[in-house]
């Protein structure tokens, strides 16, 4: 008897789809908060060298092709933060005797807390 | 409720695979006529009875609880008793067999696997010592109940299996539907083995494959939630883990 | 269909439904060295058990009785149910029902706790246990998963029994043909459980799934085993016009009520009592109005539609069942799958709007022929669940008693199942062989390889659908019932001339189709043949020609033998121990 058929995922699977897209979207991100990363780790190190160094590489960072690169990676810290922030009513189910709190009352002191945070940073910035 | 009209159609292109006669699949258009109230089954229903006895699928309830009928449409695992033709006429709608499962023959798929995964999850009431009968019933609270519901309410229709690519990608992963039964028994207050389906959800084809896609979720006609009870178990076993790792903390 | 391979168990049990499970778990438990082949046409948790709605029923609170629990079943037969079976019944109920939450069923609680009641038709106390409203689904899920610890039971899955092995007198296997393969092969047994379910597919409008088509009625038919009470068809009053999808009991248990098209509440005129207000603290009363037994509220529709109070529609005439005044908040608790099946399938919600309602075929009180212990009179053959006639239903079986009846003749017939086994051996594994490879040969020569045939199964089926209603369905009389008979014989003739599409082997279910059909040909025959000979109104057996109840000549079951010559019909007195026939009344207290 012939085995069942197999029907094999193609490589362009992740294009069928929006929530696939978005996934690997997601996971895409990654390399882009690692880039960051690395630029953020070597603009610290070029501090430490001095104030020549720094200011050399804060022109680098002024750059089109960086500014662009820093907005492309922050929508990718934007779309990870908002997944993450949504998917703690998932992950953290919090009861009020048979009622589950609502979902909203879950995320919504993520996005409190972040706003402060923010508010905080751009504070002491601007300062 | 509509009124039954037979004088518009609608064509179903519908996924054929005969074993015994053909190695590749191919699609057959099937014109049938289009009412307000039918669904994809009863479409497939009219086929097989009035014009080719040869189509092969599964059905029984058409009404959402047996889980047999889930298949693509357009694309879309779902359960085609809840498919309305008036959701996607005038068009064309496609039918084929569940994706990331085998097919045995033309909407029918092979499903040793997930039964082979379900029993795996042990989905049954571990005790380390059972009440005897004469002394009643396990007392539940309707609170403590209400943590495993949801869970609970898997009808084993398979659809977040073809929703899900990780279950397309890793042949082992233990997959959405299983993984939230083993939370089902786990949260219930009057389960004592979570150590027992620890190895299956917590181990390397467990929980951990699992990247969040959140698709399982979404197609589940239940709102069993799988991905929900996936992450829940995440958090879980990411505390246990670092519990170990506290000075005071134990390795189980 | 070449190839011959013989398998075998100890125990066979066809049908992986709630009985099925129960029954494999009872010969489980029992001898863990017994081997158990649990072998069903359909994956277990696709059985039809998944579809039961509202509850079961069983004595568990301090307000209850045996006794009453016994009363309401005995008088919701119309006297026709076995006394001592019924006592068996609601003795062993709770047991049985504290075991199902031993093994993990959800279900619904008390703030303390302990498991919860909600009020059934026909039933004096609140007694039926529920998970919300899909405690068949919970049931089955909770049994099928309990099963799969065991390490004595095999499943065979999308397996289809032909027929029934019987060699020197006793039932030794099953010839059951492998989807996936085609093949048909011998599984031999020691003892065989019957656990097939219902045959409500022999109607046109039924909340049964295509599977229930009375397979194990007919095997045993055929295997000249008697089936009992077959004219007792029972309608469940609030189906969903055109599909037929249940609405369960349990909405009228929670205090859902019925209006025809002028708004009235109707029941109240067919001595069911007298409606109270739906906000009195004393609505829904036991036993009464919504609270009635199926088959006067189904009864009563029919009375109404001749009246005209009933609302036409596209897939005939329905009436309201109006759940509106209990709440979105408490719908949603206690009965969320009527809101949810009313508003995928009819497109009404619930809490705004009043649901479209008719009767629908719902269950066969009729079956395989068994005593208390669900023995046959063919040794080595058991009979469970719907598919058997114990009978603790009698006439009419009151809503929320087959689920429990699923569990205590479970696990009885497990039991008894497996003692026989042990006791008895296989005797003639050649000949029994030879029975499946003759079986095999008749099914290739006349479905697979026929020429000529010019009959299609759909065209037939309808046929047999329309005519059972027409002529067997809520009323009968002589003549409708004769004429249901004469169509179903032609329909036979017929069936001798069908032509299969398919003639694959690979999971053909044309092929089972038509062996589905078969089958139901046979057992509608015996139901209509049952109706034609009851000369008598008896809860939902109601002839406009003989509208009373006639306690003198049929205060007994019908038993229809299968011969050559056509069905040949016994009777058999009714056990009475301890509740001499009375009149059944509802709405008095």
């Amino acid at each position: 008897m012939k085995p069942p058929l197999n029907r094999n995922m193609g490589s362009t699977w992740w294009l069928s789809r929006g929530a696939y897209f978005l996934i690997m979207l997601r996971e895409l991100s990654a390399v882009f908060i690692a880039a960051y990363l690395v630029f953020f780790l070597i603009c610290l190190y070029k501090v430490g060298q001095g104030p020549e160094a720094y200011g050399a590489y804060l022109r680098f960072l002024w750059s089109p092709g960086m500014i662009l690169f820093h907005l492309v990676a922050l929508a990718f810290a934007l779309l990870h933060m908002v997944t993450w922030f949504n998917a703690t009513p998932k992950a953290v189910r919090v009861w009020r005797g048979e009622e589950r709190v609502p979902p909203a009352l879950m995320i919504g002191p993520n996005y409190a807390v972040w706003a402060v945070i923010t508010a905080f940073i751009i504070w002491v910035v601007l300062k | 409720m509509g009124t039954p009209t037979t004088q518009r159609t609608i064509k179903l292109e519908v996924f054929r695979y005969r074993p015994e006669e053909e190695d590749e699949p191919t699609f057959q258009t099937y014109e049938v006529p289009y009412r307000e109230d039918w669904v994809v089954l009863d479409a497939l229903n009219h086929i097989k009875d009035t014009v080719d006895g040869t189509l092969s699928y599964r059905w029984s309830c058409r009404m959402g609880v047996c889980g047999s009928c889930g298949m693509m449409v357009n694309g879309y695992p779902k359960l085609t008793c809840a498919a309305f033709l008036r959701d996607y006429y005038p068009n064309a709608i496609r039918v084929e067999p569940l994706v990331n499962f085998p097919v045995e023959r033309d909407l029918v798929i092979n499903m040793d696997d997930f039964m082979r995964k379900l029993k795996a999850v042990k989905p049954w009431i571990i005790r380390k010592k059972e009440q005897p009968l004469a002394e009643g019933e396990y007392r539940q609270t309707p609170a403590e109940l209400a943590q495993y519901k949801q869970f609970s309410m898997c009808i084993n229709c398979m659809l977040c299996y073809s929703a899900c690519p990780v279950v397309g990608r890793e042949e082992g992963f233990i997959g959405p539907a299983v993984l939230a039964l083993g939370q089902r028994y786990n949260l219930d207050s009057r389960d004592q083995g979570r150590a027992q389906r620890q190895e299956t959800i917590f181990g390397h084809e467990g929980i951990w494959e699992c990247t969040f896609v959140g698709e399982c979720s979404t197609v589940c006609p239940k709102d069993v939630d799988p991905a929900g009870a996936i992450q829940m178990a995440k958090v879980q076993g990411a505390m246990e883990y670092m519990k170990t790792l506290l000075p005071w903390g134990q390795r189980s | 269909m070449a190839e011959y391979e013989t398998l075998e168990a100890d125990i066979l049990v066809v049908g992986g439904g709630g009985a099925g499970l129960r029954a494999a778990i009872a010969c489980a438990e029992i001898d863990p060295s017994l081997s158990v082949a649990v072998i069903s046409k359909v994956y277990p948790m696709r059985s039809h058990t998944v579809a039961a709605e509202g509850g079961t029923a069983a004595v568990i609170k301090s307000n209850d009785s045996l006794e009453d629990h016994a009363y309401d079943t005995v008088s919701g037969s119309d006297w026709l149910a076995d006394q001592d079976a019924v006592w068996a019944f609601v003795k062993e109920a709770p047991e049985e029902l504290i075991q199902m939450e031993h093994w993990g069923c959800p279900w619904s609680r008390e703030p303390d706790g302990s498991v919860a009641v909600r009020p059934f038709g026909g039933m004096k106390t609140e007694r039926t246990w529920f998970a919300a409203d899909k405690t068949g689904f919970h049931m089955l899920h909770a049994l099928f998963q309990t099963s799969l610890k065991y390490d004595n039971v095999t499943r065979y899955d999308e397996w289809f029994v032909t027929k029934l092995l019987v060699e020197d007198g006793r039932c030794q296997g099953v010839a059951a043909l492998e989807l996936r393969t085609g093949k048909l092969r011998a599984i031999l047994g020691k003892a065989v459980i019957l656990c097939t379910g219902g045959a409500g597919r022999i109607f046109p409008f039924t909340t049964n799934g295509s599977i229930k088509t009375g397979d194990g009625m007919a095997l045993a038919y055929r295997a000249g085993v008697a089936l009992k009470d077959m004219e007792f068809v029972q309608y469940h009053p609030t189906g969903l016009p055109g599909t037929g999808i249940l609405i369960t009991e349990a909405a009228r248990g929670e205090g859902g009520i019925m209006v025809n098209k002028h708004g009235d509440r109707y029941l109240q005129h067919y001595d069911l009592g007298k409606p109270l207000d739906v906000h009195d603290p004393n609505h829904p009363q036991l036993r009464q109005m919504e609270l009635g037994p199926r088959d006067r509220l189904s009864q009563a529709f029919v009375k109404e539609m001749e009246k005209g109070n009933t609302i036409e529609g596209p897939y005939g005439d329905f009436i309201y069942l109006d759940v509106r005044h209990l709440g979105e908040k408490k719908i949603n608790k206690k009965i969320p799958f009527v809101r949810e099946l009313a508003k995928n399938y009819a497109g009404i919600d619930p809490v705004h709007e009043t649901i479209p309602v008719r009767p629908v075929v719902h269950y066969m009180m009729g079956g395989v022929h068994t005593d208390i212990e669900t023995a046959t009179s063919l040794p080595g053959l058991f009979a469970i669940g719907e598919c058997a006639c114990v009978s603790i239903n009698g006439a009419n079986r009151l809503g929320s008693n087959s689920l429990t009846e699923l569990l205590v003749f479970g696990a009885r017939g497990g039991k008894n199942a497996a003692e026989f086994a042990s006791e008895n051996a296989i005797s003639d594994k050649r000949a029994l062989e030879a029975q499946a490879r003759d079986e095999g040969e008749r099914i290739v020569r006349t479905f697979i390889l026929k020429q000529g045939g010019t009959e299609r199964i759909s065209t037939i089926r309808d046929q047999m659908t329309k005519a059972m209603e027409a002529g067997a369905g809520i009323y009968r009389t002589e003549s409708s019932l004769k004429e249901t008979w004469d169509t179903l014989m032609r329909l036979r003739e017929r069936f001798e001339k069908i032509a299969l599409d398919d003639r694959s082997n690979v999971y053909n279910t044309d092929l089972t189709t038509a062996l589905e059909l078969d089958f139901m040909l046979d057992v509608a025959a015996s139901v209509a043949f049952s109706a034609l000979e009851r000369k008598e109104s008896r809860g939902s057996h109601q002839r406009t020609d003989y509208p009373d109840r006639d306690d003198a000549k049929y205060l007994n079951h019908t038993l229809v033998y299968r011969t050559e010559a056509g069905p040949r019909v016994e009777y058999q007195d009714v056990v009475i121990t301890k509740w001499p026939p009375a009149e059944r009344t509802y709405g008095k207290k």
